[in-house]
């Protein structure tokens, strides 16, 4: 192999440029940590990315142009799917006309997660076949390879990855040049798209004949390969726990599965015949060793305490050692706080004061639940915090509902709190309501993205502008403020005090910039007075 | 007597496979001092694999990463109790992460470097990848080449200056421990 062409890339980065390589002609989904990185990249390499303003409309994009007879990949973090399960499970009955690949990166330990559920169960549960990668190379080539099943079957295919094979740094050769795929072009079908119960039903078997190919087929597919090693000891293993488990028993055989769903059985069932002892190590939920244990295959897996948690060589070594004794927690290190500075901070500050039962949500400002501020008291998903403010203002007594108030920053809103404020509009509490947005003009916490409330793409071009003053006005709510919170000013507090007191529905938008992106801004307004500029023909302000 | 030790009383250098560990607090260039270990091990031939976590450590918190190097890195992460060494950006985010160090490990910290003499205070990590590539076999000009790459071109100058004042290292103070006497 030619050294030059040598990269080191991260999982991420490896998925971005075997898409564009593919010839991927759009890229969409929402950013979650581990996930963001996948599609800057591709824009970054020229390809066209767009963040959607949820995981469910980036899906939904991505399949319609995959019905059109595009490559697509929408990317989204394991909870992201959640959101996107929808439309998922039946484009698994639709198919599609070109390639669609659904990157989900799942963050077992919970790095910077809320949940760290194991999204194979969403290759099982839709019915849509899954590569699992273990390193950045394999992300590339599973990223090309999930194409080319994708357009075989005609079947989305899931690629999933997890944190450390997503944010590690690891060798990759790429092929050399970039596919010409097939060009986009409609083709009607309506008994295969449109998914009404008469059509549907016909679907369905379709999709379960299709697994039953692909199953075949995965039986001498070569993303699953066979490291020879001892007869006494043989793994079968997928994904980061593959490296793992090869530097703690390099002695071992091992079956490294790359394709798993649906399973290679006969595959498996010769590989633990052909060793004494056969172990699954797989991180998270025990998916493999269920799947291969339910198909008669007797295999060890490993003790239910090891399903928390990452897994790492010292813990492969427990496992295969049926080590159950409490493992000691490492050091705790510094944990994060909004930054000093942050207008957010205020705001915790005077829903500390006002003893405020807060419904909070996801982004920078979870952290108002920690020391100092304390002042959240729930924080389920993207977008619960007016659901969840809207059940307690419901149900409590009228002193406590009175306390309630629904924090959600900007990006989160426009994800999934705006149907929460139709909610509250459509069935209003009978203490009213306040929610808080908290608009620091970006996706702070996953690294400052862009979304439809701040007016600039992906690109950070200009594009349209959900207004999210007039969003709340259009939804019927007519307590709707907006306020630059600020340090030794009261003008917040006063407002919240106001509104709670009010006992109407209230929505407060918290304006100011994230201190972190101030440069960036600058930067970006330039642009855009210069795109102005030239549109109207005139000399270029920013440059006069 | 330990390798490490032994290495030191006779200037050898530790030889590869190797396990580093950078720690420190979001915002002081783990990350970045990371890539340039890893883009210098790469470029000296050495498969290398290097190891981040993001996310919450973007606001002030602990962040370490891991690079390993040598003829076939297999996983990501340096086993605790396998680090080679440890490099603190910080001196409060060497507890927290010197269970990570094999008996015999080296740390390195602020400590190592005469910190008044650094061109700017947030070259620090440069100059700490001084101190540490003076146990690392890789040239100084290959260090020098993948510190360039890693910053603004009109910073090199000062952050030349940084990495040759960590690798020159202090002449009248110890800048390392063992963890394992």
């Amino acid at each position: 192999m030619d050294d030059r062409n040598k990269l080191l890339l991260s999982g991420d980065e490896a998925i971005a440029l075997a898409a564009w390589h593919a010839g991927v002609a759009l890229g969409t989904g929402y950013p979650g940590t581990p996930s963001t990185e996948i599609l800057e990249s591709f824009s970054a390499l020229g390809g066209r990315a767009q963040w959607s303003p949820n995981e469910k409309v980036a899906l939904e994009v991505a399949i319609g142009a995959a019905f059109g007879g595009a490559r697509a990949m929408a990317t989204m973090k394991h909870v992201g799917l959640n959101v996107a399960s929808d439309p998922l499970f039946t484009a698994a009955y639709t198919g599609v006309a070109g390639a669609l690949v659904i990157v989900s990166a799942d963050d077992p330990g919970m790095h910077s997660s809320q949940n760290e559920q194991d999204n194979r169960r969403y290759a099982v549960a839709a019915g849509v076949p899954m590569l699992e990668p273990s390193d950045s190379q394999e992300a590339y080539d599973f990223m090309l390879a999930a194409i080319e099943i994708s357009e075989r079957w005609k079947i989305p295919v899931l690629l999933r990855a997890t944190t450390r094979v997503c944010h590690s740094y690891t060798v990759v050769w790429p092929r050399s040049g970039r596919d010409i795929p097939p060009a986009a072009n409609f083709v009607r079908d309506v008994k295969g798209r449109v998914m009404v119960p008469g059509y549907a039903r016909a679907a369905h078997r379709r999709l379960r004949q299709k697994l039953s190919e692909i199953s075949a087929w995965n039986e001498d597919c070569a993303l699953n390969r066979i490291v020879p090693g001892g007869k006494s000891l043989g793994i079968i293993t997928s994904g980061i726990s593959f490296m793992h488990a090869r530097e703690a028993v390099p002695e071992a055989g091992v079956l490294k599965l790359g394709f798993t769903h649906p399973l290679p059985l006969r595959k498996i069932a010769a590989f633990a015949q052909s060793v004494e002892r056969c172990v699954v190590i797989e991180e998270g939920d025990p998916y493999l060793a269920e799947a291969i244990r339910a198909a008669g295959i007797p295999v060890d897996a490993k003790p239910e305490m090891y399903r928390f948690g990452e897994l790492d060589v010292a813990r492969v070594r427990r496992i295969l050692a049926g080590e159950t004794s409490p493992e000691t927690a490492p050091p705790p290190g510094k944990p994060p706080q909004l930054c000093e500075g942050c207008s957010y901070r205020v705001v915790f500050d005077s829903l500390r004061r006002l003893k405020c039962i807060v419904a909070g949500d996801i982004g920078c400002y979870t952290l108002g639940a920690l020391q100092p501020f304390e002042a959240m008291d729930s924080c389920v998903c993207m977008g619960a915090s007016l659901g969840v403010g809207l059940g307690l203002r419901h149900v409590l007594p009228a002193e406590q509902a009175r306390r309630v108030v629904s924090v959600i920053g900007d990006s989160t809103f426009v994800h999934s709190g705006i149907s929460g404020l139709v909610e509250m509009a459509y069935n209003p509490p009978p203490t009213g309501h306040v929610v808080i947005i908290l608009d620091n003009g970006t996706t702070a916490m996953t690294g400052h993205q862009e979304h439809p409330g701040t007016g600039r793409n992906l690109n950070h071009e200009p594009t349209g502008k959900v207004v999210l003053e007039d969003m709340a006005r259009s939804c019927g709510i007519r307590r709707v403020q907006v306020i630059e919170p600020r340090a030794g000013s009261d003008a917040f507090e006063h407002a919240l005090v106001e509104a709670l007191k009010s006992g109407e529905l209230a929505v407060l938008i918290a304006r100011r910039p994230c201190i972190l992106i101030a440069k960036e801004l600058k930067e970006y307004e330039q642009r855009e007075q210069r795109c102005q500029c030239q549109e109207n023909g005139e000399p270029c302000a920013a440059t006069v | 007597m330990n390798n490490a030790a032994n290495a030191r009383k006779t200037g050898s250098l530790a030889p590869p496979p190797c396990n580093i560990v950078v720690a420190g607090l979001g915002g002081q260039g783990v990350l970045t001092a990371t890539d340039i270990i890893a883009d210098v091990a790469l470029r000296a031939g050495y498969d290398v694999k290097k190891s981040a976590i993001k996310g919450m450590s973007q606001r002030g918190g602990s962040v370490a990463c891991d690079v390993r190097f040598g003829a076939e890195i297999l996983s990501p992460m340096v086993p605790a109790g396998e680090a080679d060494f440890l490099l603190a950006l910080e001196p409060t985010q060497l507890e927290p992460n010197r269970h990570l160090l094999r008996p015999g490990g080296v740390t390195i910290e602020p400590s190592a470097v005469d910190t008044a003499r650094l061109p700017q205070k947030k070259m620090l990590n440069v100059a700490l990848l001084g101190a540490l590539s003076a146990r690392l076999p890789m040239a100084e000009a290959a260090w020098l080449e993948s510190v360039r790459s890693a910053f603004d071109p009109k910073y090199f100058d000062a952050n030349r200056q940084a990495f040759l004042l960590g690798r020159a290292g202090r002449n009248h103070q110890p800048h390392e421990t063992n963890a394992a006497a």
